[in-house]
């Protein structure tokens, strides 16, 4: 995941790290993953260095090594960054021909890049021969397949459309803490409410929460037809549906804390941990949040799909995949097996706190936030996040991105729109 | 031609390593990304071909790109003004004999030992733009001491945000600016001081015209130490703002976000664009300073 765990502190100490992974990257792991990848070995690389990141992969390695006692795990994990750091070091290395066995992505269109250059190898024969196609749901595979293909097996699956709330904030204000809110109009009436009373309506953080803000909000006002319609050129930027949405994105952002530039998520988070703010929208992953203060469900915090998308899943996921010349691969393969396996993708995802692609992986011990999940997972309509590369490709989410942060330091809609059409336009010519 | 081999053979060999390293990773690197902005390489794939100086016309036609130009400007400019005054500031009190000299001296170089990133971390927080009742930082210093009128939302302001960058960078770089003029009025031999005071100058007349002119080598060096470092800033940025934040775009940050979403022409070209942009300030520099040295 691109997000876990990324505090402030270890954004910085990202940043300080940056010139040296970029200065040795290249050569550090060139020597690793020529020489130190021997028979038998499979090096994984991720981003998922520490926290419930690191306990997720590690108790996958334990499933791993059980499955398959032959082989040995090496880590090749980058730590650093969110994630970005990770992925410069392994652009360097594919340009050497230096692949790792496989690499951590997010399943989407995220790989498009990886697709069109060929790094990657198209897993839809080990998808038949392995009986994966049959573990995950349909509408899920349909949201990973690329021009036929799959190229990535999932290891978890978070949901983004979800707000956080704290009802004891909330009934300060003097807002019903129990209210189903059918629409965001209907929402955003709560939310003045909530500001005259003095708290922080709806907190946020720097861009790209406020993208992930933006894409709920899109999914809101323009369903799921219309918002998938948003990433193959069937629904126009520049129409009018699109100004509604990004209406009621203004609107909400006029209701979040001013120095949101300033937090990342645990930060905006912890407003509503702490009932300074009454609602967050933000992924799955926040429960970790709660759970490790001892927050308890149902009382002290409680969860909603963002008003307008109940009924519909938006997804990112994790996944794993084959390079290009990779050292071994018939271990990478053994690895994917173990990923797509049930009890590999149980034992990560309790420790993770996502919820299991794999359908028939046993979910009884996870939490009572995650059961919600899992049941929309299991019968919803699936679309794809935005802001974690499952919709877009990297490099127009980099552009929307830009376009959001013009936006929230003084920007106005009708620039906004003008831009985020010319993106698409741009992007879907490629 | 064996003596000259003598003479010329050792001196050659002990500079060679260096001469062969400078020569392939900072040259033959800076001829490879002057390369890579001329071509089409948009994605990590290898290039189609070369455009020219198209990368650059889109470059400047971007008003991303403007913006960030804008806000260099901004930063260099505040940047200089306040290091340079700051620092002279401090070395003339020092120098007219303020007591406790060697420890004022080491409160105000000290800062110029942190890294930026390190500082940045300290200054994301004292910069916060959280106002009223959540305010941390400065912004809580001034709430507590009846100054709230003057919070404010510091590098998060849509126009003048990059202005708030200076204060950490100033406040960095004002004791290094502080050494090189206190050097320079120690340089200023002591005989100079007593020939104007026997011809009875007062002690302004003394700085106004015998000192200060004798400064000015000192204030080009500072300039321009100062200045080029300005012209790259990142580090700070990264620390305090993230690489993402609008109002804090400089063309640093904006070539690694074309570096990492893999679009190498572009990046290389922002690259170029940067080097040149010192180049005008460093080169005038070398060339004064080697006729300087010449004509001695």
């Amino acid at each position: 995941m691109k997000i876990r765990g990324r505090t402030t502190r270890s954004r910085c100490i990202g940043a300080a790290t940056v010139a040296l992974v970029t200065a040795f990257g290249a050569t550090a792991c060139g020597s690793d993953g020529g020489s130190g990848t021997g028979e038998g070995e499979v090096e994984v690389f991720t981003w998922w260095a520490q926290g419930s990141e690191k306990e997720g992969l590690d108790a996958l390695v334990g499933v791993f090594e059980e499955q398959h006692s032959d082989l040995k795990f090496v880590n090749g994990a980058v730590a650093g960054g969110a994630g970005s750091d990770a992925k410069n070091v392994l652009a360097s290395r594919l340009q050497t021909n230096d692949p790792p066995g496989t690499f951590q992505a997010h399943a989407g269109a995220e790989l498009t890049d990886y697709i069109e250059q060929g790094d990657i190898e198209p897993l839809t024969d080990a998808y038949a021969e392995e009986g994966w196609d049959q573990l995950f749901p349909e509408s899920l595979l349909e949201q990973i397949e690329q021009e036929g293909e799959y190229y990535s097996v999932p290891s978890n699956i978070h949901r983004a459309n979800v707000v956080w709330a704290n009802p004891a904030a909330l009934e300060e204000a003097g807002v019903d803490p129990n209210a189903e809110y059918a629409d965001l109009d209907a929402w955003i009436a709560d939310l003045e409410k909530i500001e005259e009373a003095g708290i922080t309506p709806l907190s946020i953080g720097m861009d790209w929460t406020q993208v992930h803000l933006l894409e709920t909000v899109l999914l809101a006002d323009l369903g799921v037809e219309a918002y998938n319609g948003l990433w193959d050129g069937t629904t126009d930027w520049a129409g009018a549906e699109v100004t509604g949405a990004l209406e009621h994105y203004e609107t909400l952002l006029g209701f979040t804390n001013s120095d949101r530039q300033s937090l990342d998520w645990p930060d905006a988070t912890q407003q509503v941990i702490d009932g300074t703010a009454a609602f967050n929208v933000m992924g799955d992953w926040a429960e970790a949040a709660f759970a490790s203060q001892d927050k308890v469900f149902g009382e002290d915090y409680t969860t909603f799909p963002v008003p307008g998308t109940d009924g519909v899943f938006d997804f990112l996921a994790d996944s794993f995949t084959l390079p290009v010349g990779a050292p071994n691969p018939d271990a990478s393969r053994a690895w994917l097996d173990t990923v797509a396996s049930a009890e590999g993708q149980q034992a990560f995802n309790a420790a993770k706190g996502s919820i299991p692609a794999n359908l028939e992986a046993d979910t009884s011990e996870f939490g009572e936030y995650q059961q919600t999940a899992i049941e929309s997972f299991a019968q919803d309509p699936i679309v794809s996040s935005l802001a974690h590369g499952s919709a877009a490709s990297v490099s127009w989410l980099t552009d929307i991105t830009s376009s959001i942060s013009q936006f929230g330091s003084g920007g106005d809609v009708a620039s906004l729109q003008e831009d985020l059409a010319a993106t698409a336009e741009a992007q879907l010519a490629d | 031609m064996r003596r000259r081999l003598q003479n010329y053979g050792p001196p050659l060999l002990l500079i060679a390593p260096s001469v062969v390293l400078v020569g392939v990773f900072v040259y033959g690197l800076i001829a490879v990304n002057v390369n890579t902005s001329l071509t089409d390489r948009h994605s990590r794939a290898p290039a189609d071909g070369y455009v020219g100086l198209d990368n650059y016309k889109a470059l400047f036609s971007d008003e991303d790109f403007q913006h960030a130009l804008g806000n260099l400007l901004m930063y260099t400019l505040a940047f200089l003004v306040g290091a340079l005054f700051f620092g002279f500031l401090w070395a003339w009190l020092l120098e007219r004999g303020a007591r406790g000299e060697g420890v004022f001296r080491t409160i105000y170089l000290f800062p110029m030992a942190v890294s930026f990133i390190a500082s940045g971390v300290v200054w994301r927080w004292l910069l916060n733009s959280a106002e009223g009742e959540r305010a941390s930082g400065i912004n809580r210093l001034l709430e507590s001491t009846g100054l709230g009128f003057l919070q404010n939302s510091w590098w998060s302001d849509e126009n003048w945000g990059i202005l708030a960058l200076t204060l950490p960078a100033i406040w960095q770089l004002s004791g290094y600016v502080m050494a090189l003029f206190l050097a320079g009025f120690r340089g200023v031999p002591e005989e100079l001081r007593e020939a104007a005071r026997v011809d009875g100058v007062t002690e302004w007349q003394l700085y106004r015209h015998v000192i200060f002119p004798q400064l000015s080598p000192v204030a080009l060096s500072a300039i321009i130490i100062v200045g080029h470092m300005s012209l790259k800033v990142f580090d700070l940025v990264m620390a305090i703002a993230g690489q993402t934040n609008y109002t804090t775009q400089v063309p640093a940050t904006q070539m690694w976000i074309e570096f990492t979403r893999g679009d190498y022409a572009l990046s290389a070209a922002i690259g170029t664009v940067l080097l040149l942009i010192v180049a005008v300030l460093i080169v005038p520099y070398l060339v004064y300073t080697y006729r300087q040295e010449r004509n001695r």
